[in-house]
């Protein structure tokens, strides 16, 4: 492993346990970015989120999960049998050197085992034990399961997203995992800093429900302050004018669809300028939007009727453009807006190349190297970026147990035979 | 004691995306003071509804009192050069960390970069969050999250799979971002605390988004895949959808990942004859009738509120979950016992439910204790008491507007 390179990450003197499922998988790999020594602890045979697609060449297979790998890179991995007696006195040996143990098993889980937080305190005072379910460790919810899509419902996100009359809806690719795991690793290093001040570790409760409360913003406040309640519009933008116009946000163009939305404010009335002046450039603007003045053009005062004549023209000269021609034209103008990007727009987008943002990877077992999304951010002192691919199942299991807990490998061996590595 | 006593942050920020890191370090106990000016108020105060009771207001913004909880606020004219140039180094200078999520270059063009604040505070730790990143050839484009939310691939990805991309509420992407910088200045301070050295942080909203995302694209380099949206569908679970339930527009999620969970629905819904159907007996059957499925099970879940269908489920080991409305997350049971809101008065906004930190710290309860400040509300405390100018000195830039 390139542990010179991971010494250069902001976290890289800490070690992190991380016995999550798809929950939790973004907490560690974030603590990871930043250089900790994350170790992921599978069950024999695997974790179960390995089924999850897309694959590799499209072939449903533990090692060649895409979810896995975009997911627990910078970690190794080892397995474990939580169920064993002898599973347990190593974890409880592996725990004693942690600094940071995360964890998305059922509420009492591990208390049942006698490894949970009590014990854990009792062996490691310092740790910091971050355990992430999708309504938290205690409460009416706690025993509920969930996937993405019930996670998203109970968070009040799908009651957004759709149009009137028609279900509510989640976002295609999972995105409760995400919020968690990255409001986790907050979570987790708020306790970090307590633990630095104070040499008290404690254990920090995550709720997934709670933390996609972000995910919509303010929608609520219009309930608290004045007893509106925020629902889904569809592709159409609402709550800005006073008429009660509602603006188009998504418009078809020549492959595909823009985001545009006709707003107020200095930077909108810029925009819908700088807009005029590009369709006029091409002859397409008519008489009355040529003329229009922007600077007295009150969006809350705006009506449908208006609106719609406005949108009309606009419609029509947005039908005759590309994606990649409406994204170079916003950044030249310095207009608002972008076109709705597909993963394929994403990587051909320049700005990822002159930020370095790709980061290519070796996958010796699959003999090639892989493109992946870097670091999340970049630090003028630190990495914070791709150290490794994700580990294999139990690809590190000599190199720890062996190399660290002075367990022989004949010993490993008859581990591995009794199921319990 | 809290996690962050002692912390000194300042912002140079507005809207959500550099405020809201300040919040969640504010409600952890560090001091936080929100930077803005009656030349350019916060734009969260002039432009964005909610406004109590539907009336503009500076200190009126719902927005704005989520964000800003727990914070000092002050006003400087950093347009006034050279003079509000200084002041602002001084408040830097007495900080730990800036946060700033003004277009990129702006800072630069006030003589506020990392480097001039750096001479003023050798270990500072300063966080730049925008759009696009601060360098690379479209970094100087502004823009608003709810708009970079379609360049990062989030719109495309929700919607029905026969109908246009759909919106996703408020600047999305913003609060991906807000965990993302709270986490890097977290990391920030405590490498600082071991090395005694700073940081420069450059945050470029697009990239976090795109952590989120990393799967599916691996997915199209690997197999040439492009995600597309496709409702409530899932490729691992059928059932997986919102159903209607009895009421006006009444919703509860179900999904269903093994046959075991498949036999529990069924044997919940009385065993209907449809469901020993060979059309639905095998995941993959039931993937291929999936319409069908959907159909009848809706007209199951007609006859119940989302909330008995909910419970129902649960305890049967099936996974359920109503659909909560914007006013529901203020009563439902479990956030309510959290508790995950915390009412605090206003003088113009009155009672209002600020937002807990979504993780429970037992040893270090958080905030908000502190309602969102006014306008202005702390500058003399601030500047007289924290910073140190003389009655005179402030009297002064306040005279000049440079304080303003």
């Amino acid at each position: 492993m390139s542990s010179n390179d991971r010494e250069a990450g902001l976290l890289s003197p800490y070690r992190v346990l991380d016995l999550t499922d798809e929950l939790g998988f973004l907490c560690g790999k974030i603590l990871g970015d930043l250089g900790a020594d994350v170790i992921k602890v599978e069950r024999p045979g695997g974790d179960s989120a390995r089924r999850l697609g897309p694959f590799y060449r499209n072939q449903p297979d533990p090692e060649r999960s895409l979810y896995w790998f975009g997911f627990n890179d910078n970690k190794r991995g080892i397995t474990l049998n939580l169920q064993s007696a002898r599973g347990r006195e190593l974890f409880l040996q592996l725990a004693a050197k942690a600094d940071f143990i995360i964890e998305t098993f059922s509420p009492g889980y591990l208390d049942g085992l006698d490894i949970g937080y009590a014990a854990l305190r009792r062996i490691n005072p310092r740790v910091v034990l971050t355990s992430i379910t999708p309504f938290g460790q205690r409460g009416p919810y706690s025993r509920f399961e969930a996937s993405d899509i019930e996670m998203m419902a109970l968070s009040g996100c799908m009651s957004l997203t759709g149009d009137p009359g028609r279900p509510p809806l989640r976002v295609t690719f999972p995105q409760s995992y995400g919020w968690t795991g990255s409001y986790a690793a907050m979570g987790a290093l708020i306790a970090h800093s307590y633990r630095q001040l104070t040499g008290e570790g404690q254990q920090v409760d995550v709720s997934a429900q709670a933390c996609l409360l972000w995910a919509f913003s303010h929608a609520h406040t219009f309930w608290d302050l004045n007893r509106h309640v925020e629902k889904r519009a569809g592709s159409f933008m609402t709550g800005r004018s006073i008429t009660g116009a509602r603006m188009r946000v998504f418009w078809p163009c020549k492959d595909g669809y823009l985001n545009f939305i006709i707003y107020g404010g200095e930077a909108g009335r810029r925009t819908n300028q700088a807009l005029v002046d590009w369709m006029d450039s091409r002859g397409a603007v008519p008489q009355f939007l040529k003329q229009k003045d922007w600077k007295t053009f009150d969006i809350a005062q705006v009506t449908q009727e208006e609106i719609d004549r406005m949108e009309e023209p606009i419609a029509d000269f947005f039908a005759g453009v590309t994606k990649t021609e409406f994204f170079k034209e916003v950044v030249k103008r310095q207009m608002l807006g972008y076109p709705v990007a597909s993963v394929k727009e994403i990587f051909e987008d320049p700005q990822h190349e002159a930020r370095g943002f790709w980061q290519q990877i070796e996958h010796p077992e699959l003999a090639m190297s892989i493109d992946y999304p870097g670091g999340f951010a970049k630090f003028s002192t630190g990495d914070c970026k791709i150290w490794r691919r994700a580990p294999l199942i139990g690809e590190h299991n000599e190199e720890i147990y062996c190399g660290e807990f002075g367990i022989t490998k004949d010993e490993l061996e008859k581990l591995k035979q009794d199921g319990i590595i | 004691m809290k996690a962050l006593d002692g912390i000194k942050v300042v912002e140079f920020a507005a809207f959500a995306a550099g405020p809201a890191v300040g919040k969640h370090l504010a409600d952890h106990g560090a001091t936080v003071v929100h930077v803005e000016s009656r030349a350019r108020p916060d734009g969260f105060r002039t432009h964005y509804p909610p406004y109590k009771d539907n009336i503009h207001g500076l200190d009126r913004s719902g927005l704005f009192a989520l964000c800003n909880n727990d914070k000092l606020d002050i006003t400087l004219n950093l347009k006034k050069m050279p003079e509000a140039t200084e002041l602002a180094k001084k408040i830097a200078a007495w900080s730990d960390v800036v946060i700033e999520n003004f277009s990129p270059g702006t800072m630069g063009r006030l003589g506020l970069d990392y480097e001039s604040l750096k001479k003023v505070k050798p270990d500072l730790i300063m966080l730049s969050s925008s759009n696009l990143g601060q360098t690379g050839p479209h970094a100087h484009h502004a823009g608003f999250g709810s708009q970079l939310s379609s360049l990062a691939g989030f719109t495309h990805l929700t919607g029905y799979p026969d109908g246009p991309p759909q919106i996703l509420y408020g600047p999305y992407i913003d609060y991906i971002a807000v965990a993302y910088g709270a986490v890097a200045i977290l990391a920030a301070l405590d490498y600082r605390r071991r090395t005694g050295k700073g940081n420069y942080i450059d945050i470029a909203q697009y990239e976090t988004g795109l952590q989120y995302l990393a799967p599916i694209l691996l997915d199209y380099q690997l197999n040439g895949t492009v995600a597309d949206r496709n409702g409530n569908r899932d490729p691992h679970a059928a059932p997986h959808g919102a159903y209607r339930c009895k009421g006006t527009d009444d919703w509860c999620a179900i999904s269903v990942h093994s046959d075991t969970e498949w036999r529990a629905l069924c044997r919940v819904m009385g065993d209907p004859e449809w469901s020993a159907d060979q059309n639905f007996s095998s995941f993959e059957a039931r993937k291929q009738n999936e319409d069908d499925l959907d159909r009848r099970i809706g007209e199951w879940t007609r006859a119940f509120t989302p909330r008995e269908v909910m419970e129902k489920l649960q305890s049967a080991g099936v996974k359920a979950g109503v659909v909560n409305t914007m006013k529901d997350v203020y009563t439902d049971p479990q956030l309510a016992q959290r508790p995950q809101w915390v009412e605090l008065e206003h003088p113009e906004i009155g009672k209002m439910h600020y937002q807990r930190p979504p993780f429970l710290l037992d040893k270090t309860p958080p905030g908000p204790s502190k309602r969102a400040p006014l306008l202005a509300e702390h500058n003399a405390y601030f500047y007289r008491e924290l910073l140190g100018l003389s009655g005179q000195e402030y009297e002064r830039l306040v005279r000049e507007q440079v304080i303003y």
